[in-house]
């Protein structure tokens, strides 16, 4: 186009094609780029900014949910002596605030039990949503078992699935004793081994590759 | 805008600027003569009231034709209603138009069942209930709007069945199936999000189960989940976040791609069923001498893709895709 080195080129060789091509009007010797040309990038260069400029912040405004931990919230389902070791007491309490009786989750509430290798003196929470897609199990005392009325996934004593589809244990909430008050806390989910990892949505498998393949969110809680 | 070829048009519904005046010799009067009926007797001059009334029969076509001159809208709204389709156009290319019609429903009782609703997290099922048992004719405008949404989901399907078996998909038409299926999503995307907004049991437990489903994709999974309840649990924030995809993002999406999707129907043509043979052309072309010696099916291919490029809508061309 309009290059030094093809200006010589073409002087020499064939100069009569050189003049058929005239210069692009505004053109002025050893010039790079031509007057169009830079208008051409900085006006879309501008509008691609200004585009950016409101799609940007909009993106975040609806994506920043993800990435936003609420408040650590712990509240009281009952007095220690509420609770026995070999079997459950059904509590409800608020999980997320602000939505009425749709914000309230369900638990199973007993003490730790040495027998079944758990620590003494302790209590264990554990949520009523089905590790398979999140319906609402329920413990049914006769077969000490929780089963779900979905899709057919049962649990054992302590949670562990025993049979139909989850995933994996049932979640679980931490557990505190104040003023002589049973507290439930964040949820937090287990492996097959009964270990605790931050909660994950039902259907998502735990421990092992499954740490990466379905990553911790950072809207959960650090487990216990 | 496409140039679509110009069929005729009924001289009743041309504007007098575009009508052409007759020819000399055909028809009206003959050049330099006086008009026939002013020979046999003279004209009976008009009285007031009939002048009026003249014009005021006119009055409809001078306005259309005001309009039409600042839109220039006639030569394609006569090109694209006048079109020619293919033989063997039979009922089941009534489906595509069902399920806009579905959706032109949904969008009507979707709107007025806004000015009804609230999507609070607190009062949605109150003012479902309140919709339903005490808002005149609001059961049956909730109630179109829940079965229709039925109804839509299971036109589009017979739609897309009826393009895939009579093999409407091809070239050059490849783009408006997958603007469909596009459709499709959307389709499903309103019927998912629109389920929750009731806010009872029923659809708190099959949204929950459905962000779940979504949750099981591996590494995305749980983010999208996440974002589809704005936060790790189903909260008040969610029934809003569903609302406005319900109501704002993806209804507009739908439109632009109806748009789309008619566009390119009115642009390609529409295909003739399977078992309707490929008529030649009566005049050999040259396309068609050139391939002669090839099987039919491929010469029926070229042409024809050479037919749809060139002019749009011809009906005989479209026979064979």
């Amino acid at each position: 186009m309009a290059d030094d080195a093809n200006k010589v080129n073409g002087a020499e060789e064939a100069p009569i094609k050189e003049r058929a091509k005239p210069d692009p009007p505004g053109y002025f010797e050893g010039e790079s780029m031509t007057r169009r040309h830079v208008f051409t990038v900085a006006s879309q260069a501008l509008g691609g900014l200004a585009a950016a400029g409101i799609v940007l912040p909009a993106v975040g405004f609806a994506v920043a949910p993800i990435f936003h931990r609420g408040k650590e919230r712990w509240e009281a389902v009952g007095p220690v002596s509420d609770f026995v070791e070999d079997t459950y007491r059904q509590v409800v309490f608020t999980e997320t605030e602000g939505i009425g009786d749709a914000g309230k989750t369900t638990a199973y509430v007993r003490r730790s039990s040495e027998d079944l290798g758990e620590e003494a003196g302790k209590f264990v929470a554990v949520s009523n949503r089905c590790a398979h897609l999140g319906c609402p199990v329920r413990f049914v005392e006769a077969a000490g078992n929780f089963i779900c009325p979905c899709h057919g996934g049962v649990y054992d004593f302590q949670g562990k699935r025993i049979g139909g589809p989850p995933v994996r244990p049932l979640d679980q909430f931490q557990t505190r004793v104040r003023k002589g008050q049973v507290e439930l806390g964040p949820r937090y989910s287990v492996t097959s081994q009964m270990e605790p990892v931050r909660a994950r949505d039902p259907g998502e498998f735990t421990g092992g590759i499954w740490e990466y393949l379905y990553p911790p969110r950072p809207s959960t809680f650090p487990p216990p | 805008m496409p140039s679509f070829p110009k069929p005729k048009i009924p001289d009743a519904v041309v504007p007098p600027p575009l009508r052409k005046p007759g020819k000399p010799g055909v028809g009206g009067t003959p050049k330099g003569q006086a008009p026939s009926d002013l020979k046999t007797s003279p004209p009976e001059r008009k009285s007031h009231g009939d002048k009026l009334l003249e014009r005021g029969k006119d009055a409809p076509i001078d306005a259309l034709g005001w309009v039409d001159q600042r839109l220039a809208a006639s030569g394609f709204l006569t090109g694209m209603l006048f079109r020619k389709v293919p033989k063997g156009t039979n009922w089941f290319y009534t489906l595509g138009s069902a399920t806009l019609f579905a959706f032109i429903v949904q969008a009507t009782t979707g709107v007025f069942l806004a000015m009804f609703y609230t999507p609070s997290a607190t009062q949605a099922y109150h003012s479902i209930s309140h919709i339903n048992n005490e808002v005149p004719l609001g059961q049956l405008v909730h109630g179109m709007h829940k079965w229709g949404s039925s109804v839509m989901v299971i036109l589009i399907f017979l739609h897309m069945g009826r393009t895939f078996f009579f093999g409407a998909y091809k070239y050059p038409r490849e783009l408006n199936w997958v603007i469909g299926v596009v459709l499709l999503i959307l389709t499903m995307t309103m019927a998912f999000t629109g389920y929750l907004l009731p806010f009872d049991q029923r659809s708190f437990w099959a949204s929950i189960v459905g962000i779940n489903i979504n949750g099981t994709g591996p590494v995305v999974g749980p983010y999208l989940s996440d974002f589809l309840r704005a936060g790790p649990e189903l909260g008040a924030t969610t029934l809003s976040r569903f609302y406005a995809i319900h109501m704002l993002l993806v209804p507009g999406a739908i439109i632009a791609l109806i748009g789309a999707h008619m566009y390119l129907v009115v642009k390609l043509g529409t295909t003739a069923p399977p078992w309707v043979k490929a008529e030649r052309p009566k005049v050999a072309s040259p396309v068609s001498e050139l391939d002669a010696g090839a099987n039919g099916r491929v010469n029926g291919n070229r042409v024809n893709g050479n037919r749809v490029n060139g002019s749009p809508v011809s009906g005989e061309g479209n026979g064979a895709l």
